[in-house]
């Protein structure tokens, strides 16, 4: 069994995420503590809210050092996902960097409603053992007014006026945009595939 | 473009759904993760709680039950009522709850809406609005409607304060059109049309729904985002799964 930590650096909705693990099988522990996350098989950086205040937390909390020298799999979701790239336009922050490119606003577009809220499906861009059992009507569900633009680290998108990245990898660090933990079958799926790597 | 969601709406009170005619005489329907359950299965998009009685008695949401549907639901769901402050929204949110809505304490202190949106993101911001239209053919917006005897009608226009609050940071908007709500003849699409032109954030149509036909309506002449609806799944008059077949047939794009 997974020994899965959530990152609990004062954000919000930490609690969903742990309800959807443990429905799972799995019981997350949430921690600030350094040595707690670094112990831990799986860490996962959950957020809801905005990149400034989000970093800030982390940067308060001494954690930014420690979640860049993970090697364990490490996922962030929703906003934890934008903090695991290099920075974010909301704000103009600096984020943790461990995954290239920066976070965009949706760009205003007549008929395009942001922030993009609702289900939308996944295009897997390339075979990893995080989307197993992931098919091209795979839907989940976002809620979110940044993204990040698809690139060489994308393992899906999603179209919301453009592609954009709704599963990133690199190396041992991925993230989702959409949030999992409300993305009903297919959400659980993938947090098993997490739990499985 | 996201798929059009289809959202059942439980009006919550001492912890059961409850649903009137009118906003009034409201009669039990039944527990809340029960219901929650039940239309998680039939394919619900996503689950709204009102507390009803919340804020005309100055109450708070009871927390307890927001976590019981957070531990069992796997769809995202919205809680509202007697959320006043950023400390009351902090605690449904942590609790569980994806979104918080506001709606008379908005009207009361419009500031509320910018101040949601700074601590916890404009996504997490639903504003409702319970709007009316008034003898001289304007709609004007209601505030209190949880308790007919304390409700207000406002010289704000439904059309003014939607585009307000959306420039203040709200991520949603619920447009509860009072005249067709439980008389289940059809959302009132020309006032949905209006408000649309005027709202760049998702739209929620409320009130009115009583047939397959009328969120067709809604989605393909309203553009709305969502449509939600409460005493027909409740009475069993429509099927989440047999609506979001004939939407499908339709043409609307609904997740499978």
């Amino acid at each position: 069994m997974a020994d899965v930590v959530l990152v609990d650096a004062g954000g919000t909705n930490i609690g969903s995420v742990r309800y959807a693990l443990l429905r799972l099988g799995a019981e997350a522990e949430l921690t600030a503590d350094p040595e707690r996350i670094r112990a831990a098989s799986h860490v996962i950086l959950p957020g809801v809210g905005a990149a400034p205040p989000g970093m800030a937390r982390l940067r308060e909390a001494n954690l930014v050092q420690v979640l860049r020298g993970l090697a364990q799999p490490v996922l962030g979701v929703c906003l934890g996902m934008q903090l695991l790239c290099e920075s974010s336009d909301e704000g103009d922050t600096l984020c943790l960097g461990v995954v290239p490119g920066r976070a965009r606003r949706f760009t205003a577009t007549p008929g395009l409603r942001i922030p993009h809220m609702g289900w939308t499906t996944l295009q897997p861009t390339q075979p990893h053992p995080l989307l197993r059992g992931i098919g091209e009507d795979a839907w989940t569900y976002f809620v979110h007014s940044f993204a990040l633009p698809a690139g060489e680290h994308t393992l899906a998108t999603s179209t919301h006026g453009e592609p954009f990245s709704a599963v990133i990898g690199r190396g041992n660090f991925f993230g989702m945009q959409f949030h999992p933990e409300r993305s009903a079958r297919t959400g659980a799926r993938l947090l098993a595939n997490f739990l499985d790597l | 473009m996201p798929a059009r969601r289809i959202i059942p709406c439980l009006d919550v009170r001492d912890g059961q759904v409850v649903k009137g005619v009118r906003f009034r005489d409201h009669a039990v329907v039944g527990g809340i993760v029960e219901l929650a359950l039940r239309y998680r299965d039939e394919g619900a998009d996503e689950l709204v709680f009102y507390d009803i009685t919340a804020s005309p008695e100055g109450r708070r949401v009871d927390r307890d039950w927001v976590e019981r549907v957070a531990r069992v639901i796997d769809i995202p769901f919205c809680v509202a009522g007697g959320i006043r402050s950023v400390e009351g929204a902090r605690e449904v949110l942590h609790a569980g709850a994806d979104k918080i809505s506001v709606n008379s304490p908005a009207l009361e202190r419009p500031d509320l809406i910018d101040e949601l949106a700074t601590a916890f993101g404009v996504q997490c911001v639903v504003v409702g609005v319970d709007s009316l239209r008034d003898d001289d053919g304007t709609w004007r917006v209601r505030q209190y409607t949880g308790d007919p005897s304390k409700t207000q009608a406002l010289a704000r226009t439904t059309l003014a304060w939607v585009a307000e609050a959306c420039d203040r940071g709200a991520g949603e908007i619920v447009l509860n059109c009072m005249g067709s709500d439980g008389v289940r003849q059809g959302y009132d699409i020309e006032q949905l049309q209006a408000v649309r032109e005027v709202c760049p954030v998702p739209l929620v149509a409320s009130g009115g729904a009583g047939t397959p036909s009328h969120f067709i309506d809604a989605f393909t002449h309203a553009d709305v985002d969502a449509a939600l609806a409460a005493s027909v799944f409740h009475a069993g008059t429509i099927a989440i799964d047999d609506l979001k077949d004939q939407l499908r047939r339709a043409g609307v794009e609904i997740r499978a």
